[in-house]
């Protein structure tokens, strides 16, 4: 065993920033065997993450299978099948902090019928990390797994070019996949890519930065995930203010109060401000916007709020609150990429799902199947009849009420829906509203 | 310019906020797994914060195995006259008296509450029970949806969960069928003793530090009281003690610390080494796949 626990550094003032940091949400992605789990193992273990009666447990498996370091991966891949198959099969969040930030990893699985979980982990990051093992350079995988961090919008991608080690750490193999992967991924939407040479498996360039590789001048990993900005991905311009719940006391000491309340999709909000509430299409004014905390001055994304209005307007949950010269469109005719999750029943034209979209449900029916997109060529067939589990499609419903919409590269919160098998209830697809619409 | 960046904590606050919110919109009859213990306590009071200055809408339900702290029982008693919240006791040693469930060999009465929890489940008609559990707890929970499907036997299975996109939650169940709502999923020991000392939530006093009479056990600490007696052979000490997992009182160790206080406790618990359950719970450590088994029978 070379691995050694790592010293305490908890004083208090490191302490007061960790807990007022801001989060950052990442999302990794990457083949079976390319190291993932050993890269947040990694991250974890150098990061001071883990805990001694976990490493205990991690070193005791190790060596119990005759390994000669510990396992770093067997950190993460919890469920006993996995452990059993040395896979993992789906996602799993993991939580580490430095003084810099909170960290939020989903760890989805790499593998062809996992595509789900993929999408799953994506929908919220605002990184997508994304593994390359340097040995066997740009894989199906690697194309399929930018493909979907793009169509869930992730704002910045970091492609981690893994086991450096193994390739005598030459900058001709990091150079030549970074050049493979610019060319590919032009032809989708990357607003920022990154590339670090790391070896998960070592440590190189993933807390520390590598001697072993003078040539590169960039950040190790977890100083550029502590230093990226994302304050600026975030929209702050649209005010859409999705109501959840009304809040109507039944008690005598509050008899009066009428809020609304909700989760600020995005845009700023203010008491004073002018709003539209929809479908009613009434305007007001925001009277006051209050938390258990007292009224605050403003609201923004992602504060849970309730809204009290000057006016009194019949608003319900599902309905939408946002700026009359800034108005979501109202529509019951959906045009979006789905992608779809569901094993045990295809997509079909002319079949009905409830949908879910912010806090507002529907029936819709899918009119057309415009195209199914090959995840690996980004190949469009026209000629697709039916989606199956883990195909991205772009189609055509009718919803049964109107939605108030933004396209999904627009706003991730009024640009999004999920479609509900009204039979088993289950989650059959994500869908993205008007897009992507990609250059391929 | 403002920023208009939440912090870690308000972030996560507002996270749970909209769970709970959307749990009351849309579920029957939803219900809140109050334990005692800090994490639940955490969860009433997000969800007084989440519905003020309405009353908390649904009620909380303490699945009482007969072995408690009579702090932790004090504290809950407490919450309840504060916050005007129904409660609910489920009581395992009836259960006991019944034959629903029998008494296991090491006294531990966790997986025997299991039974009990889903009685009084189907006898109340909850189909939304919150749970505090975190998912950086145990690797079991690393994978668990915050909204966690069960079917009609109140059973996980970790292979077929409804993929969660978004904060699109899918509460939709058919009869019988129930979800368990874990509002806290992503945050840490850490966030949790932050937000306590934040917002100066009232705690068992077991939580702090105080002269405690002990012994130690395969490495544990328990205090000397009318669940763990000293056995004989066993000599006890006094030593400053707190605890940090609230569990059946006799299988709930405490450990050495000089934190008096909720800033005492944040400091220790950031410069800890020990996960919460490894360290001062007897029963997680039977076996690696403990808790993969036992939530798969129904338990949170």
């Amino acid at each position: 065993m070379t691995t050694t626990l790592p010293e305490d550094t908890g004083t208090s003032e490191t302490l007061n920033e960790v807990v007022s940091g801001d989060l950052l949400r990442f999302a990794t992605a990457g083949s079976v065997d390319d190291g993932k789990s050993t890269l947040i193992g990694r991250l974890l273990f150098d990061s001071k993450s883990i805990f001694a009666d976990q490493l205990e447990s991690v070193e005791q498996v190790s060596k119990d299978r005759g390994n000669d370091y510990a396992d770093l991966s067997l950190l993460t891949d919890g469920l006993r099948a996995e452990r059993e198959q040395g896979i993992t099969i789906d996602v799993a969040y993991r939580y580490f902090a430095t003084p810099k930030r909170k960290f939020i990893i989903a760890d989805t699985p790499g593998h062809t019928q996992y595509t789900r979980n993929m999408v799953t982990g994506a929908s919220t990051a605002d990184v997508a990390l994304i593994l390359v093992d340097a040995r066997k350079g740009v894989v199906e995988q690697s194309r399929r797994h930018t493909f979907l961090a793009t169509l869930l919008g992730v704002p910045h991608v970091v492609v981690c070019v893994n086991k450096m080690d193994l390739v005598d750490y030459d900058e001709q193999v990091f150079e030549q996949i970074r050049a493979e992967f610019t060319e590919f991924a032009s032809r989708l939407r990357v607003p920022d890519l990154t590339f670090i040479p790391v070896s998960a498996l070592v440590g190189d360039n993933v807390v520390t930065r590598s001697e072993k590789m003078p040539w590169f001048d960039g950040s190790p990993l977890l100083s550029h995930l502590e230093r990226l900005h994302v304050a600026s991905d975030r929209n702050l311009v649209d005010v859409r203010f999705p109501v959840q719940y009304v809040i109507r006391p039944q008690q005598t000491d509050a008899r009066d109060y009428r809020g609304y309340a909700g989760t600020v999709a995005s845009g700023v909000m203010k008491p004073g401000d002018r709003v539209l509430a929809l479908p009613a299409g009434l305007e007001t004014t925001i009277e006051s916007i209050d938390t258990a905390d007292g009224p605050v001055a403003e609201a923004y994304p992602p504060m849970s709020v309730t809204v009290r209005l000057a006016d009194e307007i019949d608003i319900s949950r599902g309905d939408m609150i946002c700026r009359p010269n800034n108005a979501p469109t109202v529509t019951q005719d959906v045009d979006a990429q789905i992608c779809w999750m569901d094993e045990s029943a295809s997509l079909v034209q002319g079949k009905k799902y409830a949908i879910k979209h912010t806090t507002r449900w529907a029936r819709a029916m899918v009119k057309t199947i415009s195209y199914r997109v090959d995840v690996n060529t980004l190949h469009r067939d026209e000629e697709a009849t039916e989606i199956k589990l883990n195909e991205i499609a772009r189609i055509k419903m009718r919803v049964t009420k109107p939605l108030f919409v933004d396209s999904y590269q627009a706003n991730r919160q009024t640009g999004a829906f999920i479609l509900v098998d009204e039979a088993t209830n289950k989650t059959v697809a994500a869908g993205m509203i008007g897009g992507p619409a990609h250059q391929y | 310019m403002k920023s208009h960046v939440l912090s870690q904590l308000r972030s996560l606050e507002a996270e749970s906020i909209h769970i709970m919110r959307e749990v009351v919109a849309e579920m029957e009859r939803p219900c809140l797994l109050f334990s005692g213990g800090k994490d639940s306590i955490v969860m009433l009071h997000l969800a007084v914060k989440a519905f003020a200055p309405a009353r908390v809408p649904f009620p909380i339900m303490h699945v009482d195995t007969g072995l408690n702290f009579q702090t932790v029982l004090d504290c809950r008693d407490r919450w309840v006259e504060r916050t005007g919240v129904q409660l609910v006791v489920a009581s395992v040693q009836e259960g006991i008296d019944r034959g629903l469930v029998q008494e296991e060999p090491n006294g531990s009465r966790n997986r025997i509450q299991t039974p009990v929890l889903l009685e009084a489940v189907e006898k109340h008609g909850f189909d939304a029970l919150f749970g505090g559990g975190r998912r950086d707890e145990e690797k079991a929970r690393a994978k668990e949806r915050v909204f966690s499907f069960r079917d009609d036997f109140g059973q996980w299975d970790p292979k077929n969960q409804r993929p969660e996109i978004w904060s699109l939650y899918n509460g939709r169940v058919h009869q019988g069928e129930s979800i368990r709502v874990f509002p806290l999923s992503n945050w840490t020991e850490l966030d949790i003793w932050a937000y306590l000392e934040a917002e100066e939530i009232d705690l068992p006093d077991l939580y702090l530090a105080k002269e405690r009479e002990v012994v130690e056990r395969g490495g544990m600490l328990f205090e000397v009281n009318g669940f763990t007696p000293l056995k004989e052979g066993e000599t006890a000490e006094v030593r400053s003690t707190r605890y940090r997992t609230v569990g059946d009182a006799n299988l709930t160790a405490c450990v050495e610390s000089a934190a008096t206080t909720l800033h005492g406790v944040v400091e220790e618990v950031a410069a800890v080494r020990l996960t919460e359950r490894g360290a001062t719970r007897g029963d997680d450590k039977v076996s690696e796949a403990a808790m993969e088994d036992r939530k798969k029978e129904g338990y949170f």
